[in-house]
């Protein structure tokens, strides 16, 4: 199966060699003029190529197979408006740190600069949204443009590239060879990622660690891209200490284990927001600091020091200075900081006593569970109600996907992860219409687990005709619809921060209706509108694994996502659900 | 022009307050843009910047000299350092650098002012590059503090066309000169890693 070098063929050929080189089972794309040539060796091709209805679904559905396997998710378009219409997906992938490979087509070489039909300057466009991107001008760099690509995007931090080709590149005749990992790493001489940590910040960190009598470890998506899970639970158990998980973080640590707080941040529960707060000791694990956790950032955990361990050198210091900074690897460097918290106690080191802490973290966590009121009858269905029967109910190893909004919200709160790689959403970005095509792309990537998209109407109204895609392909997905009319994240704010003045945020209650919309790509529909038909549907949607399946649960508008810290406030002001208001004096 | 003009001209400006990265790139399309594209990112201002190749084959050497505290710097320096194409990043202590630059301008003057420009680029050590009836053009390489202040005082003959070529620097030979360096581990041959 190996090509010797040297071997003539096309620039298309080659790329496609290249692809199955670094043993590519799927691409997720849609041809054009300028990739065109790139589809003909495909048909001769070991590698699946899904074909898309909008090129925004091929980025998605490659972050979401990205995410529940590891392994760069690959999308392939024309130039032009099709190689546009991957920024988003490209932007999500870099914020969440994705990896992820964009191929592109472009114009020929020689029309490069003209204006030609469907140009666009590709490279410069996704200059800011990719962690490197490459024009490559002749048919014999493309090998070593394709390995670079994916050595890049799935090493170190990682994240999207891509790799813009002119249309006569891939026509043209190229001499084959395929760059040994000698003459890759020689041709990056300026990408060498860090993966052990410093050897006395690892000791300054294991004393840190015992030395704290309120610690807290804040559990980032670095825990998941380094496949430190089991790492992370290892540390945990051995000093047990609390861990939180953020948003990318869910499932990293599971929600069932004793010393799981869940999520913290705006929309986090009231234990691990205030957990964090009130710590006096943060082992940050591949966890970035983002606003959405933090709150004000002056007001953020005023007492604790901060031990943060990233692979990224740039986010050590980036939002709050950490005081024992370690770049490297998560899964290496708290294997290492393992054997140092191991090394400390054998000599004699105590660790210190933080049963008050413990006491105090499981005083709140009686006092402040996730709230809602209950429907009354006549009451529309309440969303997080339907989320708890979907979770209930959702086979083993269930993959979740989720749109952006309020039911993104209570997809995580409601859920209950127990393994990694079983949530799959987008947090930096926040893009709406996510779920759907990731679902798809995470169904490809794990065939044998059921997935269930946990979508919003506002969403499911940009990106459903994946669903036509998932139909044809045969890729069957669950959506589960929380449809409250309104595009509630903004209801929310609109009601809570603006007097309830609402502007813009009303959808419709009759168009469009999902029940036929979904019948008519090719799925099974199912609409729930009262609390007796949630179950049934559910199960009946769980029954069916050979067509996609969308119920559309009909919900109540006017339910808020709590706790909330509004943007911009301290965490010493989390909201919190007004039946739990009486009691927040328990968190000072 | 009145002797507190000059006077006032040559103060040095407070030119400590810059900062001076000097950023070895591996000389690869784009690579000028990406480096630019993160300075607009963030909203700083380049306030100079020269690029050409350095003395390692395939590589260039960007000196860019930038107006801001020394904080945000340091996530800008990180944020460079992270571009495929930086090697490495060197913050220079500009009172421990040697800085140069080379300026040329075009002056339009009158045959009875001819003889005062000539003093000014004698004094400055400047270079007749070009003479005609009513104008000369003069360049002069020196400190940008130096080249400042020839602009300063050429401006009052009427300066037609002028362009400097920003600034660049090297550290002194006492090492303290840089005040951080970032270098990618492994990019010399002798500790090249395996791919993973
Ligand atoms: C592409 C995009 N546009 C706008 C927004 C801003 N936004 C965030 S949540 C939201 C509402 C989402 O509505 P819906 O999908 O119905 O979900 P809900 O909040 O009602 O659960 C909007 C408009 C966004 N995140 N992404």
């Amino acid at each position: 199966m190996d090509i010797p070098d040297g071997t003539k063929m096309t620039g298309a050929q080659a790329l496609i060699k290249a692809l199955e080189k670094e043993r590519v089972e799927v691409i997720f794309g849609l041809p054009g003029g300028c990739i065109l040539p790139a589809y003909d060796p495909l048909l001769e091709s070991s590698i699946r190529h899904v074909l898309v209805r909008h090129e925004q679904g091929a980025g998605h559905m490659a972050e979401g197979y990205a995410h529940v396997t590891g392994r760069p998710g690959v999308a392939m378009v024309t130039s032009g408006p099709a190689a546009t219409n991957l920024v988003t997906p490209l932007m999500d992938a870099y914020m969440d740190s994705i990896p992820m490979v964009g191929i592109t087509g472009q114009v020929g070489t020689t029309a490069i600069g003209t204006d030609a039909f469907q140009e666009c300057d590709t490279v410069g466009i996704t200059r800011s949204v990719t962690k490197h991107n490459e024009l490559v001008m002749a048919g014999d760099d493309l090998p070593l443009a394709i390995r670079q690509a994916f050595h890049i995007a799935s090493t170190g931090r990682p994240g999207p590239t891509l790799v813009d080709i002119p249309k006569d590149v891939l026509q043209n005749e190229m001499t084959w060879h395929w760059p040994s990992d000698d003459e890759l790493i020689d041709s990056l001489p300026g990408y060498r990622p860090i993966g052990k940590g410093h050897p006395r910040m690892i000791k300054e960190a294991a004393k840190l660690i015992l030395e704290s009598e309120r610690p807290i470890i804040y559990a980032g998506g670095g825990i998941l891209k380094a496949r430190a899970a089991d790492a992370l639970r290892e540390l945990a158990e051995m000093t047990d200490i609390r861990v939180v998980t953020t948003l990318m973080a869910r499932g990293a640590f599971p929600d069932d284990h004793p010393l799981c707080l869940g999520m913290p941040g705006m929309h986090g529960n009231a234990t691990a927001v205030t957990s964090m707060q009130k710590s006096d000791l943060l082992i940050a694990l591949g966890a970035r600091f983002d606003d959405r956790i933090t709150g004000k950032v002056s007001a953020f955990a005023p007492e604790a020091k901060v031990i943060h361990v990233d692979i990224d050198p740039a986010e050590q210091g980036k939002v709050r200075r950490p005081d024992v900074p370690i770049v490297g690897d998560c899964r290496l460097v708290i294997e290492e900081i393992i054997i140092a918290i191991r090394d400390l106690l054998a000599s004699g080191v105590v660790q210190a006593d933080s049963s008050e802490w413990k006491s105090r973290i499981s005083g709140w966590q009686e006092q402040f569970p996730f709230a809602y009121d209950a429907a009354e009858p006549g009451d529309a269905l309440k969303p997080q109600y339907c989320l708890e029967k979907l979770r209930d109910a959702a086979p083993e190893g269930t993959i979740v996907s989720s749109g952006v909004g309020q039911h993104q919200m209570w997809a995580s709160q409601f859920w209950n992860f127990t393994e990694p790689y079983t949530w799959v959403n987008s947090g930096g970005l926040g893009t709406m219409g996510f779920s759907i095509p990731a679902a798809i792309g995470a169904k490809i990537g794990r065939p044998d687990r059921t997935v269930w998209a946990v979508d919003g109407d506002g969403c499911f109204q940009m990106t459903a005709q994946e669903l036509v895609t998932a139909t044809t392909e045969r890729i069957p997905i669950k959506v589960a619809l929380l449809n409250n009319s309104y595009l509630g994240m903004v209801r929310q704010w609109q009601e809570m921060f603006y007097e309830e003045r609402y502007s813009e945020v009303y959808l419709s209650t009759e168009v469009p209706d999902y029940v036929k919309w979904a019948e008519s790509m090719g799925c099974v529909a199912i609409r729930v509108e009262s609390p007796e038909e949630v179950e049934p549907a559910i199960e009946k949607a769980n029954s069916i694994n050979d067509r996609s399946v969308v119920v559309e649960f009909r919900v109540d508008a006017r339910e808020k996502v709590f706790p909330m810290v509004p943007a911009g406030q301290s965490n010493d002001d989390v909201l919190l659900h007004p039946s739990q208001d009486s009691c927040r004096w328990a968190l000072s | 022009m009145s002797v507190g003009a000059v006077m006032t001209a040559i103060t040095p400006t407070t030119e400590v307050h810059h900062h001076i990265l000097s950023v070895l790139v591996q000389n690869r399309p784009g690579v000028l843009a990406r480096v630019a594209g993160l300075f607009a990112r963030r909203g700083y201002n380049i306030f100079s910047l020269a690029v050409a190749p350095a003395e390692e084959e395939g590589m260039s050497r960007i000196t860019i000299a930038v107006d801001v505290e020394s904080t945000p710097l340091e996530q800008i320096v990180k944020q460079l350092f992270k571009l495929i194409e930086v090697i490495k990043i060197s913050e220079l202590d500009p009172r421990r650098s040697v800085e140069r630059e080379l300026l040329l301008a075009t002056v339009r003057i009158a045959a009875d002012e001819r003889s005062q420009v000539l003093e000014l680029v004698n004094i400055f050590e400047g270079k007749i590059l070009a003479v005609g009836s009513d104008a000369l053009t003069v360049s002069l390489e020196g400190h940008p503090d130096k080249l400042n202040d020839f602009e300063a005082l050429l401006g009052g003959y009427g300066i037609v066309e002028m362009q400097r070529t920003g600034r660049v620097a090297l550290p002194k030979l006492d090492q303290q000169s840089r005040l951080r360096t970032m270098v990618t581990p492994g990019s010399s041959p002798a500790e090249k890693g395996k791919v993973s």
